[in-house]
């Protein structure tokens, strides 16, 4: 008897708590954005298709379904470390088969060689190039994501990819010599 | 929002306020204050930067070999943001070039290099005398168009700042000059009292505050006699001496001392119905409005126990540091390693090379001897002392910033507020671990800064590459539209006119074969008659074939 | 010409991480010599064997962490932490003892959290408690006022006791214990403790024990308490540290056991006893400032002082402790990031 009242009790008790957990788990559902979204938003957009996949948004896709978060060169240290966090996995070093973390550079056609093919202008994935047919390209600099996808349909090698400039507005504060744990390097004039 | 009458009130009866912190660095102004602004010859080449205050640089309007009178703009812009910067003297426009910046980056700007002529033939602007009766833009227009900006150190526009719809309770004159060393805002208030006076008047004129009170150091006695002296007839001024502490000429420290009111976080003075301006300002726009000049030249402190002749100057901008240091009689020897300091010993930057101009805010060159100020050493680990915590003006935890400024935590350090931190160096200074804390917070900062351009781009870089493939794709589908219905097309028209195919092939057949059929016949019929079928058809015949 | 570069400020205070240090250590020295002076040369030679403990501890462990190492040792914590490990041992506790006090402080407690900076708890106090644990009886062997013990001891003595156990002439260390009544001379918060376990009350036990109304001046308790105070005002007036933690620490004393004295006069000390006797004076102006392992916003270091004047009087009448301050001290230790996060200043512009 008392057994059975022990068990009628915990078994009750089990019930009111299921329905309660159950309950507020619809009643408080947590909106937050599909997790695809979520990585989107931490990749760097470059769409350079270092990854594998064609762009930044089918990279977080396969992200999502299961992929490892470390192979986005242009995003490097920083995104993983972020991609680590959302996804609650370990931190990796960059896949080295993907390529290296490099500065941040852009575009630029040298527009005396360009011939006017638009073969570069189809293969920006942000259309940052303008130009027509039989007519001088050049790179929208501010929208160029120094993707590198443009420099291989060039059929007169006539693209570089030159090192985004340094200067008073985006400079770091990585002043010369023995501030602290800083690195410090004379700056040439 | 203050209330004019009631800080005048208190500050008539001493009363004032303090902001936490602060720190009492050896002053050392004694070394250039006491002898009057000297005159610099001329050097033989300036080097005028086309960008000298915050907001965008001008276009520039001279060329390469143009004769410039003093006084004549040198850049053009219609950008609001922008103002205009001058020849400061007569001469020959030589290069338009690169050149090292005053900036702590030392890094190359777009830079006009004017090799002068020694005859500083001026290029005057009209007279505003009658300032009183111009409508106010008039009188903006004129303190853009001078070139004028902040000249206390922030370089803002002077003419964005003034041009304010909101009321001003308080136009505060800032003679503080907190930073140690520094003496120009000092000798200009002792010997030109009379014209900071009139650049405020023509300020009041514009933007018509309550009150104006002008606010110097108690340091200063000279200087703030001399104010008293010039606004002694003027009910609305009031002239106050404040307690030396550092840094009690920041902007937001001086409005918390005057008024017990805080600039709120991401607000403006104007908010609270202050505006500010320092000395080296006012008598700026009086030398423009009343006399025509644009802003050419301004007093530099040349100190430091390096130099034989510690001094303060009127530099033309654009002077190189090196024609200033030669001038105050610079003793490298005096150095361990050759310095120099642009701005104080606790705000100011080094600059690269002796190349470097003078621009608009540069008020001070510290030349230290050696042991002068400490020897850079490495840091040692944090001990939590708190001696930073309080010495902090701005009611921060220095080194909660460091710990996540270090780790490049910023979400953490934004959530402890590093955007308050105004990088008044107070932290660093009583640092006994001689950590560079500013020096990690302005990292902290510019990283954090390019994190949101970079944001902002990849943003902007996903909305195309998106709009982009739908577009690749609406393309497709259109193609495929088009190539489906001209399929159909075809299709329809094949099922449509079937009938009449059969008809013509059948027609064709029968054609065929009767041309079979007679040609056979043809074949039996030509013994009969060759002569009369190669006469008529072979040369058709050749020439078809 | 190239100009070298600096970041600003360009110039900074010149007291150091090691001045700092230095100074607290010679604020010890008034209370270092009226402890000398009642207590014998013992505790000179614990502060001597703690302090080359302390030295060699750090250097090899800076070596093994690839430190630099007499940069380091220059920053004078680790001596400071031997000092005050040193001061709170008893005068001829065995050698060992301090050592391996010594050793766990810098070695565990401070190195391997990270060094310098990084220790969550304050050294010299989690080197105390562990011994306190570990050997409770060597611990709480005080000697009594060299004035009024049976046998007193000389430098010599001093030395052989600690090394050997006995002292020149032969006596062992409970020998030298001995007050001139022939009674173990106990600390007055083990004499109160006593008493007040065994069913007296307090002012019986103040009466029917050593101290009479003198506060224990003569017991030499009072008069190194004060030479503590005098040190900690040095501090004060030299700004090596705030007012905020010692203040507060006494204030927490003064009204817990106010308080505490007020309910139940016949079960509890006074307030004079509780500021006079034991480690309070001292821990206040020497241990509790410890800027690593404390809080470091001014509301968060007056709650620190507060909670761990509180805990200290807390653990001393009900705890199973005589003395307290390094109890509390470690406990407030723990609480340290939450203070801190709870008290954060008011950043200028902003909202509380």
């Amino acid at each position: 008897m008392t057994l059975l009242t022990a068990l009628l009790i915990i078994g009750s008790l089990a019930l009111i708590f299921g329905a309660i957990l159950g309950y507020s788990a619809i009643k408080f559902k947590v909106e937050a954005d599909p997790l695809v979204e979520q990585i989107d938003a931490l990749l760097p957009q470059t769409q350079c298709g270092q990854c594998g996949y064609p762009g930044c948004k089918p990279y977080a896709q396969a992200i999502a379904d299961g992929d490892e978060i470390n192979k986005c060169p242009p995003g490097g240290e920083s995104t993983i470390k972020h991609l680590a966090d959302l996804m609650g996995v370990e931190v990796k070093p960059l896949d080295g088969d993907h390529g290296v973390e490099d500065v941040k550079k852009v575009a630029y056609i040298r527009e005396d060689e360009c011939i006017g093919c638009t073969k570069c202008i189809q293969a920006c994935p942000v259309d940052a190039i303008i130009g027509a047919s039989k007519q001088m390209h050049t790179v929208i600099i501010d929208e160029c994501t120094g993707c590198d996808l443009c420099v291989a349909p060039c059929p007169v090698d006539c693209i570089d990819m030159i090192p985004v400039k340094t200067t008073p507005q985006n400079w770091q504060w990585d002043l010369a010599k023995g501030v602290g744990d800083i690195p410090i390097k004379q700056v040439e004039s | 929002m203050i209330d004019a009458a009631q800080v005048i009130s208190q500050l008539q009866q001493g009363q004032m306020f303090d902001f936490p912190g602060g720190v009492h660095p050896p002053q050392q102004k004694s070394l250039a204050n006491s002898t009057p602004i000297a005159q610099v010859a001329e050097p033989k080449h300036l080097y005028i930067p086309v960008k000298q205050q915050i907001g965008s640089q001008g276009n520039v309007c001279v060329q390469v070999g143009d004769y410039v009178a003093k006084g004549q703009p040198l850049t053009h812009s219609n950008h609001p943001f922008s103002v205009p910067v001058h020849a400061s003297t007569s001469g020959t426009v030589v290069a338009i070039a690169p050149h090292p910046s005053a900036h702590a980056s030392g890094l190359p700007e777009l830079t006009i290099e004017i090799a002068t002529d020694g005859l500083a033939k001026w290029q005057l602007m009209p007279l505003l005398t009658d300032y009183m009766q111009l409508d106010k833009m008039q009188l903006l227009e004129r303190i853009c168009q001078a070139g004028i900006s902040g000249m206390g150190g922030a370089g803002f526009p002077t003419h964005i700042k003034t041009n304010t719809h909101k009321p001003v309770e308080c136009l505060i004159i800032n003679g503080i000059e907190c930073e140690p060393y520094i003496s120009s805002d000092d000798r200009i208030m002792r010997e030109h009292a009379w014209q900071i006076k009139q650049g405020i008047d023509i300020l009041r004129h514009i933007v018509e505050p309550k009150h104006v009170i002008i606010a110097v150091e108690d340091n200063k006695p000279e200087a703030f006699d001399a104010m008293r002296t010039a606004c002694l007839e003027d009910n609305g001024y009031l002239v106050v001496s404040l307690p030396t502490k550092y840094p009690a000429g920041g902007e937001r420290q001086l409005i918390q001392v005057l008024t017990g009111a805080e600039v709120p976080d991401n607000g403006l003075p104007i908010d609270i119905g202050c505006l500010m301006y320092n000395v080296g300002t006012c008598f700026a726009i009086a030398e423009a409005v009343l006399h025509g000049k644009p802003l050419v030249e301004r007093v530099v402190t040349l100190t430091g126990k390096a130099l034989n002749k510690p001094q303060n100057v009127w530099a033309l901008l654009g002077t190189p540091v090196q024609h200033l240091l030669t001038h105050a009689g610079y003793d490298s020897t005096q150095q361990k390693q050759h310095k120099v300091i642009m701005g104080g010993p606790m705000m100011g930057f080094t600059v690269h090379n002796e190349q470097v101009p003078v621009v608009k805010m540069t008020n001070c060159l510290l030349v230290p001897e050696r042991n002068e100020l400490p020897e850079i050493e490495d840091e040692r680990p944090c001990i939590r002392c708190g001696l930073c915590a309080d010495a902090c003006p701005a009611g921060l935890l220095p080194q909660q910033l460091l710990w996540y400024s270090k780790a490049k935590e910023y979400d953490k350090a934004q959530e402890y507020n590093l955007d308050a931190c105004i990088e008044c160096g107070a932290c660093a200074y009583v640092c006994p671990s001689e950590i560079p804390l500013v020096q990690y917070y302005r990292q902290a900062k510019s990283d954090i800064r390019n994190a949101a351009i970079e944001k902002d781009k990849s943003e902007k870089a996903r909305e195309r590459f998106e709009t982009r493939q739908a577009r690749l794709l609406a393309d497709k589908q259109a193609r495929e539209e088009k190539h489906r219905l001209a399929a159909e097309a075809r299709k329809k028209s094949m099922e449509n006119k079937g009938s009449d195919a059969k008809d013509k092939i059948a027609a064709a057949l029968a054609r065929a074969k009767a041309k079979r059929a007679a040609a056979a016949k043809t074949d039996t019929d030509t013994t009969q008659s060759t002569p009369d079928v190669s006469s008529h058809n072979s040369p058709s015949t050749d020439s078809d074939n | 010409m190239q100009f070298s570069l600096s970041s600003s400020p360009h110039n900074r205070v010149r007291r150091d991480t090691g001045q700092v240090m230095r100074m607290v250590c010679y604020a010890c020295i008034p209370g270092v010599i009226a402890q000398t002076y009642f207590f014998g040369w013992g505790t000179i030679i614990q502060i001597a064997l703690a302090m080359f403990t302390a030295v060699v501890t750090e250097s090899a462990i800076l070596e093994l962490r690839k430190k630099n190492v007499s940069r380091g040792i220059r920053d004078y914590s680790a001596i400071l932490t031997a000092l005050l490990l040193g001061i709170c041992l008893p005068p001829l506790a065995p050698w060992w003892l301090v050592v391996i006090g010594t050793f766990f402080s810098i070695a565990i407690v401070k190195q391997l959290y990270g060094g310098l900076g990084f220790n969550m708890f304050n050294p010299a106090m989690i080197g105390y408690v562990v011994l306190l644990i570990s050997f409770p009886i060597a611990m709480s062997a005080w000697i009594p006022v060299q004035s009024m013990a049976q046998s007193p001891y000389d430098f010599i003595d001093a030395l052989s006791t600690i090394f050997t156990g006995y002292s020149q002439s032969g006596y062992s260390l409970a020998q030298l214990q001995l007050g001139i009544d022939g009674i173990t001379q106990a600390t007055p918060l083990d004499a109160v403790r006593t008493g007040l376990l065994s069913g007296l009350t307090y002012s019986e036990t103040l009466n029917a024990n050593i101290f009479s109304s003198d506060w224990g001046w003569s017991y030499g308790w009072s008069p190194v308490a004060l030479a503590y105070l005098l040190g900690g005002l040095f501090l004060l007036g030299n700004k090596v540290i705030n007012w905020h933690m010692p203040i507060s620490t006494l204030a927490g004393v003064v009204f817990t056991a106010g308080f505490l004295n007020i309910l139940s006069p016949d079960q509890t000390g006074s307030i004079t006893f509780h500021l006079m006797s034991g480690a309070v004076l001292f821990g206040a102006f020497f241990i509790v400032t410890d800027p690593v392992s404390g809080s470091t916003t001014d509301k968060g270091r007056v709650i620190f002082g507060l909670m761990i004047g509180f805990l200290t009087v807390i653990i001393r009448t009900y705890g199973g402790y005589p003395d307290a301050i390094a109890f509390a001290v470690v406990i407030m230790n723990i609480a340290v990031p939450l203070i801190d996060y709870y008290t954060q200043p008011r950043t200028y512009g902003h909202k509380s």
